[in-house]
Formats: C-alpha cells, structure tokens, sequence
C-alpha cells in the first residue's frame, strides 16, 4: 500500500479527568497518525483510554494537554461551533450501541445529519434511501430502532455515519453489542466502504478476529501506544 | 429546518404521551379561561351596545342627583318641576321633552298592601310615543290583555313578573281590579319583562290620573328629551346644563341635577365590564404563569433525561442552537397544543354560557364573540409561553459537552 498523507495526527495528547481529589489520566503522552484512505484499529484493555482517544478524534472533546489536528487543522484552537461543524461534515461516528434516536424512523435517523448541514429536503430522502439500499434495509426504512434487531439497528448506525460522505469513520466497538454473525457484516461493510470508497476508518475493538481485517493494528494500555500487549 | 424540528417535537413527545397531557393542563385551563372570559365579556359588550342604540339612542335623561334611595327622580328634597321641563323643552337641539313620574305608591289587593312604584306616560302622542320606547313597554310586547290608552284612566298595566303570587298566595291576572292609595284601578294589560328590574317591578298608568290621585300638579319627576336628528349630543347635554343652571341659579360645578346621555351610561357599562374581565383576566393569568412553570419543569426533565440524545445530535454535527432550537420547538409546541385545546374548551365554554343564558334566564344579553385577535392572540400567546418557559432548560440542553452527554 502507498504512503498517503497523515490525515489524523496525535502529539503527547493527555486527558486528565480531576474526580474530587483524584486526578484520572486516561490518556498519557499518545502520539498516533492515521494515513488517509487507511484502516486502523486500535486494540487494548477496558480503561486503557481507547474511547477518550477516539472522541477526541472526533472532535467531541478536547485534550488536556497536547495537540490533535485533523488535516493540518489543531482542534484544540477550534469553538464549539467549528468543532460541530467539523464533526457533521467530516466525521461519522459508529458506536457500541448503535445510538439510534429512538423517536425517529431509520430513514429520519439517516436524515439527520443531513438537517444539520442544510441539505435540501429531496437530496436527504434520495441520499436515505440510497444508502437504506445499501445495508440492505430499504424495506426497514419507516421501523424505529426498537422494532430492529441489534444487526439491522447497527447497519441503520453506519448509514447514518455515511450519509454526509465523510473523509473519516470513527467506530467505537461497532461489533461488541453484536452476534458474529452480524457483526461479521458490519465488519465486511467497512471493509467495502474501506476498499471501493478509500474511506480513513478507525475502528476500537477487543476482538482480535475482527482486528485482523483492518490493515493496520495498534495497541493501547494505560493511555500509551504499546509494541504488543 | 424548523420543519424537522417541529417533526421531532412531535415525535418525542408523542412518546411522552401522559407527561404531555399533565403538562399542557395548566396552559389550557389558563387559555380556556381567557378565551372563555373575553369572549363573553366583548359578546356582552357588544349586545348592551345593541340594544343602546335600538331604543333611544337619540334620548336623554335628565334627573335630581344626591342621595336618593328610591329610584331615579325621587328624591323629595330635589325635585324637578313643570317649569324645569318647559326650560328644557326650549333648549338648543331638544326636539321634544316629557316629564315621567316614578312615585312610590300604596297598593292593595287580596287583602295585601304594599308599596309600589308607578311610572307615568304622558297624555300627549308625540311625547308619549318617545317615553314607550325608552320606558321597555312597547305595545307588540304585551303578552296579555292590551297596552294603555291615552283615554285610559283608571287603568294599569305591568310586567308578566305579577303572575307570580305575590300578594301572598295570588298573583295578578287581566281583569283583576286593585287598589291603588284608595282608588279602584282595573288590569288592563301585561308586558313581557325586560329583565331589568327597575322596569319590571313597576306599575304604569297615564300620567294625570297619577297627578290628581297623588296631588302633585306641577312635579316633573324625571324628564325624557329627544334630540333634533343631525345635532351632537354632547352638544344638546352642554345646552340643557347651561339652561337649567341658569334657571335654577346654580353655579357651574355645583349642579343639583344630571344629564345622562346613552353614551355616558354606555361608557360606565363598560367600565365596569373591562374592570371585571381584566380582574378574571388577571387570575388567568396566573394559571397561565403556573402553566409555563409546569412545562419548564417538564423540559428540564426532559433534558436531564434525554442527554445521551443530546450527546447523539452533537455527534453527528447538531451546533449548540440546533440543540437549543429542538428543545424550544418542542417547549414551543407544547404550549402551542395546549393553547389550542384552551381555545376549543373556551370556545365550548362561552357558547354553552351563551345558549344556557339564552334559554333558562331569557335573555339575549350574554353573547359570545370570537373576534380572531383573540383567537390569533391566544396561540401566539401559548406559543411564546411555552417557548419562553423552555428557554432556560433548553440552554442548558444545548451547552451539554458531548462528551459528557454521551457516557449515559
Ligand atoms: N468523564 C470521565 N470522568 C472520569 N473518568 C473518566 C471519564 N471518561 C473516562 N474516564 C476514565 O478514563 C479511563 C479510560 O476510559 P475509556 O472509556 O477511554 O476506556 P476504554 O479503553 O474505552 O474502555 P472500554 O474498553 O471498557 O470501553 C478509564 O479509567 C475511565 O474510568
Ligand atoms: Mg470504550
């Protein structure tokens, strides 16, 4: 594979949480870079820090101390309104919980996203259904969240993370709330989406077996990129 | 945007659907009650109006003021005479003028005595004519027997109200003969009643009979003017003030007498109206205020329970007002909906007031009215409400960190 240029780049990033008297560090000096168009997953014990790590690469939170930039931007420096407007136009977020709004449809979940960055009404539904099409749920479309299976309830996530067509997807244990049979399809979407699409997707997962699909692993403890666990 | 917004409102709080409902009971219990309040006021308003201009709008009372117990004119000390009427009569603008007797007078029958006003007519046609109309008795509203002729002499008429038993166990009846201080006077006639009691407790019969049986030959009691057509009232009350001062060599400020003109008995309706339906208005009010209190309560709750779904929309790149925007929509539209049925049970309220008044109290004074300023108010109103009422639990809604939402 040809070295593309350093999309995501973490320098000495510490995040310090101050619990009373006790001061936390989940993450402590991380230095990490993510070359566009590449799949990472990043591996490691509960509490080494890999989901601080990935908030803060998706810009919903911010370090401690350190810097983040997201192609050449350092988001510390960033309001609040940028960092949305980052993470809505740049960013898709998949979850362990698949974090569906539970009042709206699928489709109105796909939509959303599309809301907050003012595409028009048509585009929204044609973009929905498209990508409803594409996790094979077109006949789901008008199902809430409860009426799903965990599977369908993930896929409707990932469309959901796709419909602004972002440069990064972000997945926090997309596979850890799933069976492996499921959770065998997800993982074959990112890989297409990866290959056919080059989307940069990082994924945090414990499962060595769905490591192993990614095309580089990285291994996290006490906050620090380890050699090997 | 504010679509989609209004979509999600909608949904969430569907979902709520009993909070929702406890929630917007104080909005429309509030709404429903100002709706309710003016529009029965304003209706009413409007029907005394009416009625104002129907009968006598171009007439004028003239009347003793200062302590009087009895009713208008009354008064022994102050008394209008046959030569205050002739002052009047020659007045600026005064087309023509009566003067009308209301004396408080013994009355047998049944073996019963009690005292009871009489009102006069007077003999003449034009003036007689002009009293009828401001007196309620008009000839097509007699229910029974006929109305009083100018040749009539020992004869009375009076409102329906003396069917009623009220010489202990016997009311009157057309043909019944009472005695009136002494003298034999035969019923000749029963009016429909008015509703207004003055008038329907009174006797009436020609006015010299009453003047030879009271000995009052030159008394005016009070005096009924019309005025020429074409000529301002206010005018004609400032000439008939000036007259009667002069005439009764009263200073300016000092008068011992009132010229009260439709408008000004009109305006003191009103006032009293508006005083009534600002103070029910004002209790409204404050269920409204414990209204918006209640869906502040109701958003916060909302908010501290909804944080993951907070942290979601941040995640998928909502700002800040899109937050505050979802939640103020949703606090808005509670409001909205509550204000809405508010309106409807207004509506029902006063119409059910309106037909209950019409048939059980006969009367056609209580009248809804709907002017759409009250309606269109009403919804603003209970939008901004609800919307104002959210904005403090909304902004804390939309200044959640992401981070922080998400963890639940
Ligand atoms: N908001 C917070 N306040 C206090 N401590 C926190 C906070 N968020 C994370 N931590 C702590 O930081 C450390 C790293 O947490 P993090 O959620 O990143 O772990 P993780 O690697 O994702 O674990 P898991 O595999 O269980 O999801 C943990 O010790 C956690 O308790
Ligand atoms: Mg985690």
């Amino acid at each position: 594979m040809k070295k593309n240029k350093v999309i995501i780049k973490l320098k000495d990033v510490w995040k310090t949480y101050t619990m009373g008297e006790n001061k936390v560090h989940a993450l402590r000096g991380l230095n990490l870079e993510v070359a566009e168009g590449e799949f990472l997953s990043i591996m490691g014990p509960s509490g080494s820090g890999k989901s601080t790590a990935m908030n803060m690469i998706g810009c919903l939170d911010i370090p401690s101390k350190g810097s983040i930039s997201l192609d050449g931007t350092d988001i510390a420096s960033l309001a609040e309104s940028d960092l949305a407007q980052i993470r809505g136009q740049r960013i898709g977020f998949i979850f362990q919980k698949f974090n569906l709004i539970n009042t709206l449809t699928a489709k109105e979940n796909i939509m959303l996203p599309m809301v907050f960055q003012g595409y028009p009404e048509n585009k929204r539904h044609e973009q929905a259904e498209r990508l409803l099409r594409l996790v094979d749920l077109h006949d789901r479309m008008d199902h809430r969240p409860n009426e799903l299976s965990g599977g369908q309830q993930q896929r409707v996530a990932i469309a959901r993370a796709l419909a602004v067509s972002p440069q990064v997807i972000l997945a926090d244990e997309p596979t850890g709330n799933l069976d492996s049979k499921s959770g065998g399809s997800v993982i074959d979407f990112l890989k297409k989406l990866h290959k056919e699409k080059g989307t940069t997707i990082v994924m945090v997962t414990h499962d060595a077996n769905v490591a192993k699909h990614a095309d580089r692993r990285e291994y996290l403890k006490d906050g620090q990129i380890v050699k090997k666990l | 945007m504010f679509k989609d917004f209004l979509n999600m409102a909608i949904r969430s709080l569907s979902r709520r659907k009993l909070r929702s409902w406890l929630t917007m009971i104080g909005i429309f219990i509030g709404i429903a009650a100002v709706v309710s309040l003016i529009s029965l006021g304003q209706g009413m308003q409007n029907a005394i109006e009416e009625q104002f201009f129907q009968l006598g709008a171009d007439k004028l009372t003239i009347q003793t003021k200062g302590p009087s117990f009895g009713p208008p004119g009354s008064n022994t000390d102050l008394m209008l005479m046959d030569s205050d009427l002739e002052v009047v009569k020659r007045s600026r603008g005064v087309k023509i003028a009566a003067s009308r007797l209301v004396e408080p007078i013994r009355v047998e029958f049944n073996e019963k005595e009690k005292f009871i006003f009489v009102a006069t007519l007077p003999q003449e046609s034009k003036e007689r004519e002009m009293v009828i109309e401001v007196a309620n008795v008009d000839p097509s509203d007699m229910i029974a027997g006929r109305p009083l002729k100018q040749s009539d002499q020992w004869k009375v008429i009076m409102s329906e109200d003396y069917l009623e038993p009220k010489f202990d166990n016997k009311g009157l009846q057309v043909g019944d003969k009472v005695k009136i201080d002494g003298q034999a006077v035969e019923v000749v006639g029963m009016y429909k009643k008015t509703g207004n009691p003055m008038v329907d407790m009174a006797f009436v019969m020609n006015e010299d009979p009453v003047r030879e049986l009271l000995d009052l030959p030159k008394k005016s009691g009070l005096i009924v003017a019309q005025v020429t057509p074409g000529i301002d009232m206010a005018l004609v009350v400032e000439n008939i003030e000036k007259d009667l001062r002069q005439h009764r060599n009263l200073k300016e400020g000092k008068e011992d007498f009132e010229v009260e003109s439709p408008e000004d008995l009109l305006d003191s309706v009103s006032t009293i109206l508006n005083v009534v339906t600002a103070v029910l208005v004002g209790i409204a009010g404050i269920s409204l205020l414990v209204g918006g209190i209640g869906i502040m309560n109701t958003m916060y709750t909302s908010v501290l329970e909804r944080r993951k779904e907070i942290g979601i929309l941040k995640a998928i790149g909502a700002r800040n007002s899109d937050v505050l925007g979802i939640f103020l929509v949703e606090a808005g539209v509670l409001g909205l909906i509550g204000g809405t049925i508010g309106i409807l049970l207004g509506i029902a309220f006063s119409k059910t007031v309106e037909i209950i008044a019409t048939i059980a109290l006969g009367t056609t004074l209580i009248q809804a009215s709907f002017p759409w300023y009250l309606i269109l108010g009403s919804l603003a109103f209970s939008f901004g409400v609800g919307s104002l009422a959210g904005t403090y639990p909304a902004m804390q809604a939309s200044k959640l960190p992401p981070v922080e939402a998400l963890r639940q």
